[in-house]
């Protein structure tokens, strides 16, 4: 079961803002979910592969040409704020 | 733990711009000075919906850094998502790797490696000052250009010991990663940074200290300035019986302060995931003979033929191989004259080098060609040391060719017994008390006749082949 200490601290390095009524709804969701993986860790997989992907995986690389990039008007188009033929943000705290 | 001898334990991230055509995950060209966000695209703005594939040739050159290192190569590599919220970061996560990494282990000169790793790089952030469309707040423009940039990751184990240290091995690192064609490594153009973990401990125990993080030094000089001032530092908070913070820091060069970058310390819970969209890599014996085959002569191997085979000293080879231009240079005056002793063409390189101090003797005004002659013209004794110094010195002002130097200056060396026979018999009969004390054994005064014969030569003559004249005119030899 995950509390709500820890359920904030998870909600604040996803960058969600949980309310106060939302808290309780979600923290019951996310032990609901853990507790489906803590099932499978159950069982005795001895022997199977790790699954790092879940598709039929033949090997897929790019060979390394170039391909047109967007030409910038449209890389800038759903910027909120522009400047200098930049995307115009923020700082980030602390710097 | 005040008090006691207390010595640095220092690990090293390198981060080291690949040199493909395109980045990590998209066919973006990869672009330094273009202009803003004219090198993007669905895949490196991380918009919903675009998918990486990962670049080949990035692979490739991950194999190449590997098997230099001596690292052993996964068979199955895979990426991670390791998340983090920054304004340079546009999907939120970085696309890393976490417990398959391509390469683990290895070894570079004395210091073991312990892991190298792919990801891509950020954008960059260029400080735009108080903005008014951003009200109130300090705000910053994003270049994607640079984002997604293939990096190699190398990270060392945490073995090193002094700030000098750490700057010879970074030498030798980015000879190594030159030689190999992977990247530019040029720091003052950001493509290999470095991160330095530095704690303190007690001499002869292997317990390890808080360690903090010096961020982002762009140049060797830097690194072995800040690892320095941070293992004062340390060693001040130590010994006035405090503790060190686990912190990420900044050094600033101009005023040799250390800054705490405070970053919050959940910034470090990367939750790193297996990335969904990114098969993992599986590495062919096609792939490994490719980048075996790649492989050039590394600084490790250079040394050791130009020891083995050069019979050059021990350090003389290390500072020509660690120095891939100032190898390369060697090796061309060795071609230019292949007659020529090795051990003759390096002291002359060494010779040169001393002269042009940071320059490379490849951009200097002397030619591996010019060099190589003035070498077999001392050998030959047309021209004798003294001599050729000075035909070097000028070589170095303004090029030029040894022979016609030589030659315009008057500074054949005056050869030959008969030339300088007579000379030698002048300087002896003008010195009677001397060559008396001579020819009783005593041989200190040899300097003043040599001295002598010098002078008479403006400093042409052999000074060898003059001891050699005296002991034949006075029967001694
Ligand atoms: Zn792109």
């Amino acid at each position: 079961m995950i509390d709500r200490d820890e359920l904030l601290h998870v909600a604040r390095l996803a960058r969600l803002a949980l309310h106060e009524d939302e808290l309780d709804a979600t923290a019951g969701e996310l032990s609901t979910i853990l507790g489906h993986v803590a099932a499978i860790e159950e069982l005795d997989l001895e022997g199977v592969e790790p699954t790092a992907h879940i598709g039929d995986v033949s090997d897929s690389l790019r060979a390394d040409h170039v391909r047109p990039s967007l030409a910038r008007d449209v890389a800038l188009a759903p910027a909120p704020a522009i400047r200098d033929d930049g995307f115009l943000v923020p700082s980030p705290q602390g710097e | 733990m005040a008090g006691g001898d207390l010595e640095p334990v220092i690990g090293l991230e390198i981060h080291v711009q690949l040199r493909t055509a395109t980045k990590m995950f998209c066919g973006c060209a990869l672009g330094f000075g273009e202009p803003p966000n004219t090198r993007t695209c669905p895949v490196c703005l991380g918009l919903p919906g675009a998918l990486p594939v990962a670049n080949a040739e990035a692979i490739h050159y991950g194999l190449m850094i590997g098997m230099a290192l001596d690292s052993e190569l996964a068979p199955v590599s895979t990426f991670h998502r390791k998340n983090y919220f920054y304004p340079d970061l546009p999907k939120g996560y970085q696309i890393s790797q976490f417990d398959l990494p391509l390469c683990s282990g290895g070894k570079l000169g004395e210091v073991n490696i312990h892991r190298v790793h792919l990801e891509e790089d950020a954008a960059k952030l260029n400080h735009a000052g108080a903005s008014g469309r951003i009200e109130g707040a300090d705000s910053s423009i994003v270049d994607f250009n640079r984002g997604g940039t293939p990096l190699a990751e190398i990270v060392t184990e945490p073995e090193l010991r002094s700030a000098e240290q750490v700057g010879e091995w970074l030498r030798l690192l980015r000879t190594t990663l030159r030689t190999l064609g992977v990247s530019d490594v040029n720091m003052e153009e950001g493509s290999l940074r470095c991160d330095a973990n530095i704690s303190l401990r007690p001499v002869g125990t292997d317990q390890l200290g808080t360690k903090t993080e010096l961020k982002n030094m762009n140049s060797f000089r830097f690194i072995e300035r800040g690892i320095r001032a941070e293992v004062e530092r340390q060693r001040a908070i130590i010994e006035a019986g405090e503790t060190v913070t686990q912190e990420t820091l900044h050094f600033d060069p101009k005023s040799e302060s250390i800054t705490s970058l405070r970053s919050k310390e959940e910034a470090h819970d990367y939750r790193y995931f297996p990335e969904p969209d990114l098969p993992p890599v599986v590495i062919t014996e096609e792939m490994l003979a490719r980048a075996a085959a790649s492989l050039p002569e590394l600084p490790a191997a250079r040394e050791q033929r130009y020891i083995e085979t050069l019979s050059l000293s021990p350090e003389t080879a290390r500072v020509f191989a660690w120095r891939a231009e100032l190898a390369d240079y060697f090796d061309a005056v060795c071609a230019a004259d292949q007659s020529l002793d090795p051990h003759v063409a390096a002291n002359w390189v060494t010779e040169l080098q001393g002269r042009l101090g940071d320059e490379e003797a490849e951009d200097s005004k002397v030619t591996a060609a010019a060099l190589a002659q003035l070498a077999a013209m001392v050998v030959s004794s047309q021209v004798n040391q003294g001599g050729a110094k000075q035909v070097l010195d000028q070589l170095v002002a303004a090029g030029g060719e040894p022979a016609s130097i030589v030659a315009d200056q008057g500074l054949e060396a005056v050869g030959g017994a008969d030339e300088l026979a007579p000379i030698v018999a002048a300087a002896l009969e003008a010195n009677p008390e001397l060559t008396e004390r001579l020819r009783s054994g005593d041989m200190k005064p040899i300097g003043v006749i040599v001295g002598e014969v010098m002078k008479q030569t403006r400093g042409r003559a052999d000074g060898k082949e003059v001891t050699a004249l005296v002991r034949k005119q006075l029967g001694l030899s």
